[in-house]
């Protein structure tokens, strides 16, 4: 195929010149986008601090001094939350996984299991996570039939079992999405049920829902700050006890920048991968 | 003036050198047919052509419009190509005729009874005129096809790009198409094809391009390139896709 072409193609000067004005447009665009950021910005900022109420709300949620005393406290009670995100993760990983794949089983053997598991999905995804916090964090220690273990325990627990209900649903849902000339590839191979769902079904299933998957789980981050409410001192109960102890809101203020600070690399990691799913799913092409 | 005209166009994705080099000129009504291997460049060479792919050097224009500006509104050069791919790609949540409708009822501004009569024609003329209100997953494969080139044409565009619209379809439907397409031919449209039936190109092109590792090796009548190809390629492909 190569019949003496030059190795690299040297562009033209029409294409150079249509390079540079690429260029200048794309300029355009970021500098125009910079002017209508700080010009929004500055309108929003100057409408709050004219509001009357401007000097009131300053003093009790922005009060720099107390956010400061208070953000080793809350910083100790996010690496509680961190923890808990830790294991409810692997454990939702792990039980909604399950869940999905009873859902998805065919045949009347299983009916019993299948309507087990859609009973479990409806219930958990129905009951505020608040309730389900309640029940098992005061409930099941009341049984007296496990050994003691912390509020911070129960607490992930139960965001476990709620967000395993979800994210079971998500991956039936990517599950189902897999064209159904897979499995009857992966049969014909002569691969088993539960191998076709491994080997197939699930890999393919995981991929379509992975930025779904992402969501859910930047939404758990947040919601493991719920375990509060069962007694356990986390990021909220520490900015909650400074609060009562100074009479200002700046502790929850700090709570609320640390949450999204934690959740910011993976919001953003969650749209690197959204893109670069698409890039690789679609031909690609200016459309 | 020419209907298009392409002037030394480079394409590359990454380090894999597309097109090198094509030049190739349609005039009004002409019917040119691009032949050669998988990846010899002619789908390529159609998708840049629409502006779905970029070129990366030389020219295109369309009845004298540089359509390889930046400057130039991507759509409104797109309002002016008429499209048919291999996979159909008809919308399966609409009915035939709003399929074959929607560009003029939302790019063109026609009115929808105007345009719905109009489409209900050229489907009747096609012998599609019973399946107005059926979905595409209804139809044959061969009908669905018609009825994408239907869509293509409703606009009346300048330049009709068929990329092997024949591939997909199972060897008894192909032709119920391709009789389409030389109807198109005999009303004039100015069409440029990829195509794997040698025969009908044989039949219907006025100029037959053969294109080898992103070149236009050889051009000329289809007597000339199938019975007298100059281009030692050329006669190896066609002694493949001739005798299997």
């Amino acid at each position: 195929m190569s019949d003496g072409a030059p190795p690299v193609h040297e562009p033209s000067a029409l294409e150079l010149q249509r390079r540079e004005y690429r260029r200048q447009a794309t300029w355009r665009s970021v500098l125009i986008a910079a002017a209508s950021t700080v010009a929004f910005a500055l309108v929003a900022v100057l409408v709050v601090v004219n509001t009357p109420g401007w000097d009131a709300v300053k003093q009790t949620f922005f009060n720099w001094e107390i956010g400061r005393e208070s953000f080793p406290d809350i910083l100790e009670g996010l690496w509680l939350n961190i923890r808990a995100l830790f294991f409810a993760g692997i454990g939702v990983a792990i039980f909604g996984t399950v869940l999905a794949v009873i859902r998805s089983l065919r045949g009347p053997v299983f009916f019993p299991l299948r309507m087990l598991a859609t009973v479990y999905v409806d219930l958990f995804r129905g009951v505020p996570v608040l309730i389900v916090l309640y029940l098992v964090g005061f409930g099941i220690p009341a049984l007296d039939i496990f050994p003691p273990m912390s509020a911070a325990v129960w607490g992930t627990i139960a965001i476990g079992l709620c967000y395993s209900a979800y994210v079971a649903e998500v991956l039936r849902a990517g599950m189902e999405a897999v064209h159904p000339s897979q499995r009857i590839a992966a049969r014909s191979l002569g691969l088993s049920h539960a191998k076709t769902l491994r080997m197939v079904v699930i890999p393919q299933g995981v991929r379509k829902v992975i930025p779904a998957l992402m969501n859910d789980f930047v939404s758990m981050q947040k919601d493991v700050g719920l375990i509060s409410v069962l007694g356990a001192v986390d990021a909220i109960r520490a900015a909650q006890i400074d609060v009562a102890l100074t009479y200002n809101m700046t502790p929850y203020v700090i709570a609320a920048l640390l949450f999204i600070a934690i959740s910011l690399p993976l919001t953003r990691l969650t749209d690197y991968v959204a893109a670069r799913m698409n890039s690789r799913e679609q031909i690609g092409g200016v459309v | 003036m020419s209907v298009l005209e392409v002037r030394d166009v480079w394409k590359s994705f990454g380090d894999n050198t597309v097109l090198k080099g094509v030049d190739l000129t349609l005039d009004e009504h002409d019917v040119v047919v691009l032949i050669g291997a998988s990846g010899s460049g002619k789908s390529t060479l159609l998708r840049t052509i629409n502006l779905i792919e970029r070129i990366d050097d030389g020219q295109l224009l369309l009845s004298g419009d540089d359509i390889s500006d930046p400057a130039v509104d991507m759509d409104k050069v797109r309002a002016r190509i008429g499209v048919v791919f291999q996979q159909f790609n008809l919308f399966p949540h609409m009915r035939v005729i709003d399929n074959v409708t929607l560009a003029a009822r939302k790019v063109h501004g026609e009115n929808a009874a105007t345009a719905r009569e109009r489409g209900a024609a050229l489907l009747e003329q096609f012998g599609l005129g019973d399946k107005l209100s059926d979905y595409p997953d209804r139809l044959s494969g061969g009908q669905q096809q018609r009825v994408a080139i239907v869509r293509a044409i409703l606009t009346n565009p300048e330049l009709l790009l068929l990329d092997e619209i024949t591939s997909a379809l199972d060897p008894m439907l192909v032709g119920e198409v391709l009789d389409l397409v030389r109807g198109l031919k005999e009303q004039g449209s100015t069409i440029l094809m990829a195509t794997h039936e040698m025969a009908f190109a044989r039949s219907v092109a006025d100029r037959v391009v053969f294109m080898h590792g992103g070149r236009i090796l050889e051009a000329g009548p289809p007597e000339q390139i199938f019975d007298a190809p100059q281009q030692p390629e050329t006669r190896e492909f066609l002694a493949r896709v001739t005798h299997h």
